[in-house]
């Protein structure tokens, strides 16, 4: 039995008096693909976005590879608040795709991608740019290495982010309805990349997502949300074939597999 | 007589005039000079005022902006004063450019904050989220991807505040700056013509401003409204 990567135990997350998260109990494994899915505001979104350290934890523990995010360990065994260097350190092994793309459009495409792993890893531009390149090549944009993202279609711009967060070399995935702002007609071309990814790649993925077939074509375990909790998850096959809770039900009747 | 220069009262208006243009360009001068040193002031306290009222500590927030609001409300000519008879009882004897200068930029400071205020947030939350996200420092986020954005789209309401201050700087003549007005002012105290002195401020000001607006439009469509691009 191999130990989690991501553990969350018993997690609360307020907006005032709005719970977000109630008490969420969540692991996931190393390599698995996870597939999150649930109606908007059922949390979904903060689990990535904790995960990514752009959002504080209430209460409870979150651990990535066995080592709290949100706390350090100190030596008497007792947790303190994380540290922002504690921090950096534990975000290293995490890239975050989002929404809106979220590209830097004063910068080229291939600045997007090395920009952190200079500044960041410490590469030289060479390698970086040697490395960026194989990402680009990945992600199906080797040609378009030097236009700015306004030149670029939604779809082309997410994969364009989905490299740059590649080239930082994560253990974990996170994308956050990744294909949600696009266009019907790109939505393909970004969920193919993700889906080559998931299969050619030993990538811990979280994805949170509204498209139900790919969910069910990409995960090893689909959890449904609502109201801060998992109210069931399991196989996909499962899930969406036979799902147990009448709240799984009724939101899968809403979006209609 | 001024600045070592003799005037010509006595030929008819063209040559009273020529004969001033000098005496009226080295007091344009120092218009020039006090609104590019006021500027400057207004440019580094208003990034200081900007980078405090932004800061999510309310103990550094709310002195910042109550400063704020007190220049913002004052006028001009009160700040100057104080600044000019205050501070001399304290022990702070200033030369009346620089009093002047200082007044204009702790005004304009306001002005310029908001100006980088909105430069700042023209930079969507995303970006800068996704710039956390990919671990890169604070710092390197502020410079590289917030400001090398702002900056650009900032250019021109910066040249429309440096064209106010231009417009502003007469006020320093009641602390005897010899700028523009002032020098106007004592040519026609002492050949008792008024008109022409005036007249020609007046057609010295609206060249100054009509140049400097020309030049922002240029600049204007010159800017990269994407931000600085970085290859």
């Amino acid at each position: 039995m191999t130990d989690p990567i991501i553990t969350f135990d018993k997690v609360v997350k307020r907006y005032g008096d709005n719970i977000i998260l109630d008490e969420l109990d969540f692991d996931v494994l190393p390599g698995e693909k996870v597939a999150i899915i649930g109606p908007s505001g059922s949390g979904k979104s903060t689990v990535l976005r904790i995960l990514m350290t752009l959002e504080t934890i209430d209460d409870g523990l979150v651990t990535v590879s066995g080592q709290p995010l949100w706390h350090q360990r100190r030596a008497d065994g007792t947790l303190d608040a994380a540290s922002p260097a504690h921090l950096r350190t534990m975000r290293k092994q995490m890239g975050m795709v989002f929404q809106q793309f979220n590209l830097f459009p004063h910068m080229t495409v291939l600045r997007n991608v090395i920009e952190a792993p200079i500044h960041v890893r410490g590469q030289s531009r060479p390698e970086a740019t040697a490395l960026a390149m194989t990402y680009l090549e990945l992600v199906g944009l080797s040609d378009h290495a030097e236009k700015f993202p306004h030149q670029l279609s939604g779809g082309q711009q997410q994969r364009v982010a989905i490299a740059r967060a590649l080239a930082m070399q994560p253990r974990i995935m996170l994308f956050d309805e990744p294909t949600s702002a696009l266009d019907p007609e790109l939505v393909g071309e970004v969920l193919n990349v993700i889906r080559r990814l998931a299969h050619e790649h030993a990538l811990t993925m979280l994805l949170v997502t509204h498209e139900m077939a790919f969910a069910r074509d990409f995960a090893d375990r689909v959890c449904f949300f609502d109201q801060g909790r998992i109210i069931e998850q399991g196989a996909p096959e499962d899930l969406f074939g036979a799902p147990q809770e009448s709240r799984t039900r009724e939101f899968l009747g809403r979006v209609n597999v | 007589m001024l600045f070592d220069i003799a005037w010509d009262i006595d030929h008819g208006a063209w040559a009273f005039a020529l004969s001033i243009l000098p005496i009226l360009l080295r007091g344009l001068l120092v218009t020039l000079e006090a609104t590019l040193v006021g500027f400057f002031i207004a440019a580094v306290l208003g990034l200081g005022l900007a980078a405090l009222k932004a800061s999510s500590n309310a103990i550094i927030a709310w002195p910042a902006r109550i400063i704020g609001e007190f220049l913002r409300d004052t006028p001009l000519l009160i700040q100057l004063f104080f600044l000019y008879y205050v501070l001399p009882d304290y022990g702070l004897v200033l030369p009346a450019f620089l009093t002047g200068a200082l007044a204009l930029g702790l005004q304009y400071s306001i002005y310029l904050s908001e100006v980088y205020r909105a430069g700042i947030e023209s930079v969507p939350r995303g970006q800068i989220e996704a710039a956390r996200a990919l671990d890169l420092s604070t710092a390197h986020i502020f410079r590289n991807i917030v400001l090398a954005q702002a900056f650009p789209r900032i250019i021109p309401a910066l040249g429309n505040y440096l064209v106010s201050i231009m417009k502003d700087v007469p006020v320093l003549s009641v602390v005897a700056v010899l700028e523009l007005l002032n020098v106007a002012r004592i040519i026609g105290d002492r050949t008792f013509n008024y008109l022409i002195p005036l007249s020609l401020v007046g057609a010295l000001y609206l060249c100054m401003t009509l140049l400097a607006s020309a030049a922002l439009r240029r600049l204007g469509k010159s800017l990269p409204q994407q931000g600085w691009p970085l290859r």
